[in-house]
């Protein structure tokens, strides 16, 4: 942990509008500083980021904003980062709009080895594919499961012929045998 | 099934002969991984070459349930993912939907968020050394802690009526005040708390078998940790300082002074030193908390403006409206108004960095409550920790970890 | 023939050698109580109700005294008890090893969960493990209080000294 230049988060904010104008979509303050970004520019800007003492990935998500009345977003899905600077005790989260009809995401897992298993479980929740990831496959649901349950069109439950085969086996030779 | 999925590829050893490698797999019914984790290992003799950790079989759909539920429903729903400290999942949902709406929790609410929190973080690590301590062989340790958390748990169920899953903790403060009694035995365990972690380590500490098993294994270095993620006293044990109740701090963490333990290494024992060391802490801050309590008497313990359920009155409607099905009536529960937007709130619970993000789209239904635990992030560390290690090291290596699978499938 | 003349009918196409029941009933005690002294329960704690599992193992609310012992194996063990939630993507793992414990053998569901679902209706939660393995006792709570999983033994206990003909080589 060495003791980096400190620049503050106005002036850092200030050279990243200055190095990648047309990446950043949108710059808000508030409770945490919120950073939309292009999918194009997305790893230069976190490579960039990564070096200025951004090191901690807390968190990588994915978001459904199908019929969301109160605003009007740009593309369906959204991916949120949120990334912390140990040294410098700040919290940035950084936004990227991704299209529903070409669903996928530049893939992290270059820069921060915990980014793996994150996007692996927003591919199975949302279907939104990473380009450069290693291995993705499904991780919280069985491997030959249909759907993607966070989506916001999947059911809460599932009826009888949507039934995932092994467990509907399971049960028809259960009820057989008794 | 999953287990199809292994593909096994031979090697070429010499001209005429392959060599296989050996594939174990192991759980997810085992009796020493903690819950149902399936670890499928690829073996060399008895040395781990690789490691494929299979999570989800316990995951229950937490998040698409809390796009269905209120904003208070969701804190119940909360207490069963890192079921062996609940306060700790009902603070951070607390504090999210608290950014959320704008509300500031009075401070005799903050205290006794503090003190059950830094209880359920001593249950845990108690439980926590059972079970280490099990899995490795040392039994007996097993049935100190849990005499020691049996203590915990009625205190608990004191305070709140329930042993395990509290839902104390609620939008805006707490659900009810400490009774006299409670505040008693409370007092009376912070006396004799720290001579009890002299027993345990009295146990293990220098016991000649403990130590072969746990020091050098899984040595990590400080930048490898931050890169795989790990947060708490994982991290902590290799050196780096980073603990949210130090560097964002929330509730009453501001007013007590505690030490953060940090160890050398990185091995197994520095995270166990670790941990003992947080539990005498956790004591420390209790007992300063209990002595703050009576400045604060008699002021309120939940916000002005809180949602909340046990407050009928404000909440429902002045004149209910007829019900559309005949025989039923509005009980006005859905009347409250959420600002719309988006809040980030993250804490210090026993296992690591457990954060909300929760996302409102101005009904009394969150849009999106996502989740992000420790345990999850330590899981997808094992393959990277348990190269080149035995597998009795593995099951050490998965005890430092403190994973619950609750917490990591959600 | 003679087996209609020698032999009475107790229930639809059970015949019996009149007398039987004064031979069956002492040897049915002696298993029932065997069995009832010594259940070895599996340990299958899957969610937080295996938290309370164990605390009723630890030293506070003994179960040793009761003769239960917990095996790690199946083939050891005759009682599965079924604590926490269960997965669709767990349930063939549970049903695998359910078929691998051998006769005479139980099930307590404990937990809300377990019984039913609890309150987890999604979409890859099982509504109850009766779904698929037949239960003998349902333990409802959330989780329930180690006295309710002591007392869901008993129960199994005086369910196993009911029963009848569960021996020889002509058990069901």
């Amino acid at each position: 942990m060495g003791i980096l230049e400190k620049i503050d988060m106005e002036t850092l904010l200030k050279n990243l509008k200055e190095k990648f104008p047309r990446y950043i979509l949108d710059l808000r303050e508030g409770d945490t500083t919120t950073l939309t970004v292009k999918r194009e520019g997305f790893l230069e800007i976190m490579q960039f980021l990564k070096g200025e003492g951004f090191n901690h990935l807390i968190d990588l998500c994915g978001v459904d904003y199908l019929n969301y009345k109160l605003e009007a977003k740009p593309e369906r899905f959204e991916v949120v980062y949120h990334l912390y600077s140990i040294s410098r005790k700040e919290l940035l989260r950084v936004k990227v709009p991704i299209p529903e009809k070409d669903c996928w995401q530049y893939s992290l897992t270059s820069l921060w080895k915990t980014a793996n298993w994150f996007e692996r479980e927003c591919y199975d929740m949302f279907g939104i594919v990473f380009k450069g990831h290693p291995d993705l496959r499904r991780i919280l649901m069985p491997e030959d499961w249909e759907g993607f349950p966070l989506r916001k069109d999947y059911p809460l439950q599932l009826e009888e012929e949507r039934e995932w085969k092994v467990y509907r086996e399971l049960k028809t030779k259960a009820r057989g045998a008794r | 099934m999953s287990s199809s999925l292994i593909e096994v590829r031979p090697k070429r050893v010499n001209s005429d002969q392959y060599e296989e490698p050996f594939y174990l797999n192991l759980g997810p019914q085992h009796p020493s991984t903690h819950g149902v984790l399936r670890l499928v290992l690829e073996l060399d003799g008895e040395t781990i070459v690789g490691c494929d950790p299979r999570i989800g079989y316990l995951h229950r759909g937490v998040e698409k349930l809390a796009e269905n539920l209120n904003y208070n429903q969701t804190i119940v729903l909360s207490d069963r993912l890192d079921y062996i400290a609940s306060a700790a999942n009902n603070t951070v949902f607390c504090l999210a939907f608290e950014k959320l709406f704008g509300l500031k929790v009075p401070r005799r609410a903050r205290l006794l968020r503090t003190i059950v929190n830094e209880m359920a973080r001593i249950s845990s690590h108690l439980l926590w050394l059972a079970t280490h301590a099990l899995d490795i062989g040392a039994m007996t340790v097993f049935l100190y802690c849990f005499r020691e958390r049996e203590r915990l748990l009625n205190i608990f169920e004191e305070i709140c009526g329930a042993r395990l899953t509290h839902s104390y903790v609620r939008v805006g403060g707490v659900r009810q005040d400490f009774t006299q009694e409670a505040i008693e035995s409370l007092k009376k365990f912070t006396e004799e708390f720290p001579q009890l972690i002299l027993e345990y380590e009295t146990l293990i500490d220098v016991n000649r078998i403990w130590l072969e098993r746990t020091k050098g294994i899984a040595v990590v270095s400080a930048e490898e940790a931050i890169n795989l993620g790990l947060t708490g006293p994982v991290l902590r044990g290799s050196g780096v300082p980073y603990d949210v109740r130090k560097f964002r701090p929330y509730d009453a963490y501001d007013e007590v002074e505690f030490e953060v333990p940090v160890g050398e290494r990185g091995d197994v024992y520095d995270r166990y030193r670790v941990r003992m060391m947080e539990m005498r802490q956790s004591n420390r801050i209790i007992k300063q908390c209990l002595e703050k309590l009576p400045e604060t008497e008699g002021e309120p313990i939940i916000a002005e403006d809180a949602p909340d359920l046990l407050i009928p009155e404000r909440m429902r409607e002045p004149e209910p409206k007829p019900h559309p099905k005949k025989g039923f009536i509005f009980t006005g529960r859905e009347v409250f108004p959420v600002p719309p937007g988006e809040a980030f709130a993250s804490i210090e619970s026993p296992k690591g960095e457990l954060a909300v993000y929760v996302v409102s789209d101005g009904t009394n239904k969150p849009w999106r409550l996502r989740i992000r635990t420790p345990s999850f992030v330590h899981i997808s560390a094992i393959p990277s920790l348990a190269k080149g290690h035995l597998i009795a090291d593995l099951i050490a290596i998965i005890g430092t970890l403190d994973v619950v699978l609750g917490d990591c499938d959600r | 023939m003679g087996v209609e003349k020698s032999t009475i009918e107790i229930a639809p196409s059970v015949r019996q050698i009149p007398g039987t029941p004064a031979f069956i009933t002492p040897i049915d005690k002696i298993f029932n109580w065997a069995r009832a002294s010594s259940i070895w329960p599996m340990t299958f704690g899957l969610a937080c109700c295996a938290i309370e599992m164990m605390a009723t193992g630890a030293s506070h609310f003994d179960l040793d005294r009761f003769g239960i012992i917990f095996r790690a194996s199946p083939r050891q063990a005759d009682c599965l008890i079924v604590a926490g939630t269960v997965t669709k993507k767990m349930a063939p793992m549970i049903k695998r090893v359910y078929e691998q414990m051998a006769e005479p053998k139980y099930v307590i569901a404990m937990g809300s969960c377990a019984c039913s679902g609890g309150i987890f209706r999604t979409y890859s939660t099982v509504q109850g493990v009766d779904e698929f393995l037949p239960v003998d006792i349902y333990l409802p709570g959330c989780p329930p209080r180690p006295e309710a999983l002591i007392y869901a033994l008993l129960q199994l206990q005086e369910k196993m000294k009911r029963e009848t003909g569960r021996w020889g080589f002509w058990r069901k």
